[in-house]
């Protein structure tokens, strides 16, 4: 068993891991980056619409173009990143990463470690649908993967379940690579997805969108020959008399996100809600030297933010393995009224700091309040299905434990 | 003597892995593209105590003998077996009695191990069952295995010991002449064939008939399942019975052997036609929560990884069906149901040394050089990781991981392919990989590489599992 010291570790290749190598690396420090498919990028590598990089580039990218971006920022890949290492289990004692390659088990013994280990899909066989298992039903994200990296196509007739963004974006896609898309079903009263894909994706090509709706069975034999779909009432509860059988060979689910925190949830305090680590202003952890950063963290809707965090990440980390003394945490947030994910969950006060904050319920008119304080207000709809980013400056007369509330307003 | 074993679930791989002992000419013949994809697929998963069936029933006659074996068996086909040992328990004290029977009937059956626990012992090592649970029938010989992976094992062990693997031919009739079995046509061609074990599962009785015999019927009865996550792990210990109903054992709580919990199964009697439906159902799934929930009232059904059925084929005296039967060289080994699994082994025995030598008269004579050591397919889990190094150093491809919710890695998924699997659930039920969370998110398309590249096929040609269940249509574009 080999082992290897290194300053700054970081767990996974996709946008926060290469951002957050791409800034530690600035500090001259030892910076090491493990990704356990056979290249970085992750998701970005099969996203190949457009829509990425508004944000931090000012340019419509598509993702493999913005991680070309990352690339470039980050100048000699070999250097920093190790493909194909899969990571066996971190030891929060030892401040040892146990890992599997080629190479055979190779022990990190990293000063600060990075977790970037972004999300997994929910698959739709953890839903309880009745009826069948059968073939021809894959996530979205397989799917993406099957049409954009094998060029392959899944079947002739879909229905796609779920409005998260990459189900919209594999409902355009289908379509234009010529499978009869049937329709889109969401269980909730409301898309999940961004309203600009629901328009881009299902509007403009003429794909219907049925709300509070689902699938309440699945039939076939081998292959999938059908579904039944229906309404679902305020509980989710399927609507007698409702149903109605599509003909399809093919379902694609777009049911949810998964943080991925296996590696870490046994040692490091985690937000139940976020299902992510409890973070700081800097990114840093309960744990002194474990620092996190992307979709791990919290589900984000745009690949900017997963940058711009995984920058933080990356800086802190890296002062931290210097020696500098880096601020203490002084304030925490609560959740109040209409709070769903929120981070960061507690935060130093030294430096403004964007926070990020999804209602539970879609409001026509609202304000974020901090105790009682308003901090913003907001005269479009806001929705669950998008995130509300505001940057913090002001910390004057901030009690030490915030309630953060999301209420409508007239 | 050319015998002939006509379904490789978990009796018929058992029982053909005990006849390549002898000196014997033995064939199976499976319908099936792959081994143990009937009823060894989807049940319980349990190797029982042998203490609460009946007496005089076929099945007391095999399940504790049966248990008894799993260990000396689980070693030499290496395959994965726990004993976890079994609660049974109780709410009222009508329940409280009904253990005491229990134990009586475990005694008659010669399973004399069982003890009445209290609840204050109970919750010592089960700390999370329903606190009005009053008493327990524990029984420390209970176990835990993985059906398919002991049918595929002994199906492997026969190979080595020279019996012949037929898997995707389906019998279509028996020639029987001066009621002698002759021969067996199948929809690849014809054998002759001086013995015919019949182990066809759910469709037992329609070989049976072939063969003239038309004195017993299958019922399927349908058992619906959820499985939950492995970060799970500990919630129970032990396999958690209710108290039984005359119907069946109940809705349980089981550990697996990879650390996840699997609830169910219900009991839903089908028509005789339905012998292939394993649809899962709102009420089902239902009942099943409801039902272990009271078992185990934490619970949490935000951890489920999937839900199944599966189907035990049942007969009208809810027994075995085992042995010779008018025609001469034609074996019954049919209904096997719950404790199937359990008595496998013993059955597998019996077959050699009662029925073929005694009843038949047969005189099988063993072969010298009968190996019973089966390997198993290397996985990262069960290795020490120095262990696992020296693999690697040896075969790099043990280095590349491609599911990453199990470990699993690209040796082993190149083992499984090299051991026969030819669709993404041969490789699933070789190596685990895509059984866990993600559900083959992260890996199936790489799995479906590996086999297209190995194989030298497209992969559009590539299926799930059986004949029609294809996954990709085709190119998007030439």
């Amino acid at each position: 068993m080999r082992r290897e010291n290194v300053d700054v570790l970081i767990i996974g290749g996709g946008a926060a891991g290469l951002a957050a190598a791409i800034e530690a690396k600035k500090f001259g420090v030892k910076t090491l980056l493990l990704e356990r498919d056979r290249s970085t990028g992750g998701v970005l590598n099969q996203c190949i619409h457009n829509g990425f990089g508004l944000h931090v580039f000012k340019a419509e990218l598509t993702g493999p173009e913005f991680m070309e971006k990352l690339w470039e920022e980050l100048g000699n890949l070999d250097e920093v990143i190790r493909n194909n290492y899969t990571v066996l289990k971190i030891d929060p004692e030892k401040k040892e990463v146990i890992t599997l390659s080629e190479e055979g088990i190779v022990v990190f013994k990293p000063k600060a470690l990075i977790m970037a280990t972004g999300a997994r899909e929910r698959p739709l066989n953890s839903l309880r649908i009745p009826g069948s298992r059968v073939a021809g039903v894959f996530t979205a994200g397989v799917a993406q993967k099957m049409v954009n990296i094998y060029n392959r196509l899944p079947g002739n007739r879909v229905l796609i379940v779920g409005s998260g963004d990459i189900g919209l974006i594999m409902a355009r896609r289908l379509k234009i690579e010529g499978m009869d898309v049937v329709g889109v079903v969401e269980i909730m009263p409301e898309p999940g997805g961004l309203i600009r894909n629901v328009v881009q994706c299902l509007d403009d090509f003429n794909i219907p969108l049925w709300l509070s709706h689902t699938v309440f069975k699945i039939h076939g034999k081998e292959r999938l020959e059908g579904v039944t779909i229906g309404k679902v009432d305020e509980n989710f509860k399927p609507i007698p008399g409702t149903e109605r059988f599509l003909e399809v060979d093919t379902l694609v689910a777009s049911v949810g996100l998964i943080p991925q925190n296996e590696l870490i949830e046994d040692f490091v305090e985690m937000d139940a809600i976020n299902r992510g680590p409890v973070v700081d202003d800097l990114m840093r952890t309960s744990v002194e030297w474990i620092f996190a950063a992307g979709n791990n963290v919290a589900i984000h809707d745009l690949v900017d933010f997963v940058y711009e965090e995984g920058k933080i990440a990356g800086e802190n980390a890296a002062k931290y393995v210097l020696g500098e003394k880096l601020p203490e945490v002084k304030y925490r947030f609560e959740r109040g009224d209409n709070v769903g994910v929120l981070l960061p969950q507690k935060f130093t006060g030294s430096q403004p700091f964007k926070m990020y904050v999804r209602s539970r319920k879609s409001l026509e008119k609202s304000a974020i309040s901090f105790s009682g304080r308003t901090i913003r207000k907001f005269n479009w709809k806001i929705r669950p299905s998008e995130m509300i980013d505001l940057v913090v400056k002001n910390f004057e007369g901030l009690p030490k434990e915030i309630l953060v509330e999301v209420n409508q307003i007239d | 003597m050319k015998v002939f074993v006509i379904g490789a679930g978990i009796t018929g791989s058992l029982i053909t892995r005990e006849l390549s002992k002898y000196d014997l000419e033995v064939h199976v013949i499976e319908k099936a593209p792959d081994i143990g994809w009937g009823v060894t697929k989807a049940n319980s998963a349990i190797v029982h105590g042998g203490y609460d069936d009946p007496p005089e029933s076929v099945r007391a006659k095999f399940a504790a003998p049966g248990n008894e074996m799993y260990d000396k068996l689980s070693k030499e086909l290496e395959f994965d077996f726990l004993r976890t040992g079994s609660y049974v328990i109780a709410f009222k004290r009508e329940d409280v009695e009904y253990l005491k029977k229990l134990k009586e009937r475990g005694m008659k059956n010669g399973v004399t191990n069982l003890e009445i626990l209290t609840a204050k012992e109970l919750k010592e090592k089960e700390p999370n069952l329903n606190e009005e649970i009053i008493a327990a029938l524990w029984c420390p010989t209970a176990g835990i295995t993985e059906p398919w992976e002991v049918s595929i094992a002994a199906i492997e062990n026969a190979q080595e010991n020279g019996a012949i693997v037929h898997l995707g031919e389906k019998v279509t009739d028996i020639i029987v002449q001066n009621q002698r079995v002759k021969k067996i046509l199948t929809d690849k061609g014809e054998y002759d064939a001086d013995i015919v074990i019949n182990a066809a599962g759910l469709f037992a009785d329609e070989i049976a008939k072939m063969a003239g015999i038309g004195d017993f019927e299958i019922f399927p009865r349908k058992g619906e399942y959820i499985l939950l996550d492995e970060k799970l792990k500990g919630l129970v210990n032990a396999v958690i019975f209710p108290t039984p109903t005359k119907k069946s054992k109940g809705i349980l709580v089981v550990p697996t052997v990879d650390g996840g919990i699997l609830l169910g199964p219900n009991a839903v009697d089908l028509p005789k036609d339905q012998k292939e439906n394993l649809e899962t159902t709102r009420d089902g799934l239902n009942e099943v929560y409801e039902k272990s929930r009271k078992l185990v009232p934490k619970i949490d059904l935000s951890y489920t990884v999937k839900t199944f059925a599966g189907l035990r084929p049942e007969t009208k005296d809810k027994d075995f069906i085992i042995g010779a039967t008018k025609v001469w060289g034609f074996i019954n080994v049919a209904g096997i149901r719950s404790p199937g699994l359990t008595a496998a082994p013993a059955i597998a025995k019996y077959i050699a040394e009662k029925v073929l030598s005694e009843d038949l008269g047969l005189n099988l004579s063993k072969k010298l050089d009968f190996n019973p050591y089966r390997r198993k397919i290397p996985h990262l889990n069960d290795s020490n990781l120095k262990e696992w190094e020296e693999l690697v150093k040896k075969d790099p491809s043990f280095g590349r991981t491609v599911c990453f919710c199990n470990n699993v890695s690209e040796g082993e998924i190149l083992e499984a392919i090299r051991r026969g699997a030819r669709t993404l659930d041969g490789v699933k039920f070789r190596t685990r990989a895509s059984f866990g969370r993600c559900q083959g998110g992260f890996c199936s398309l790489k799995i479906l590489e590996i086999i297209s590249r190995e194989l030298s096929i497209p992969l559009e040609e590539i299926k799930q599992n059986y004949e029609n269940s294809w996954i990709i249509k085709g190119k998007v574009r030439p």
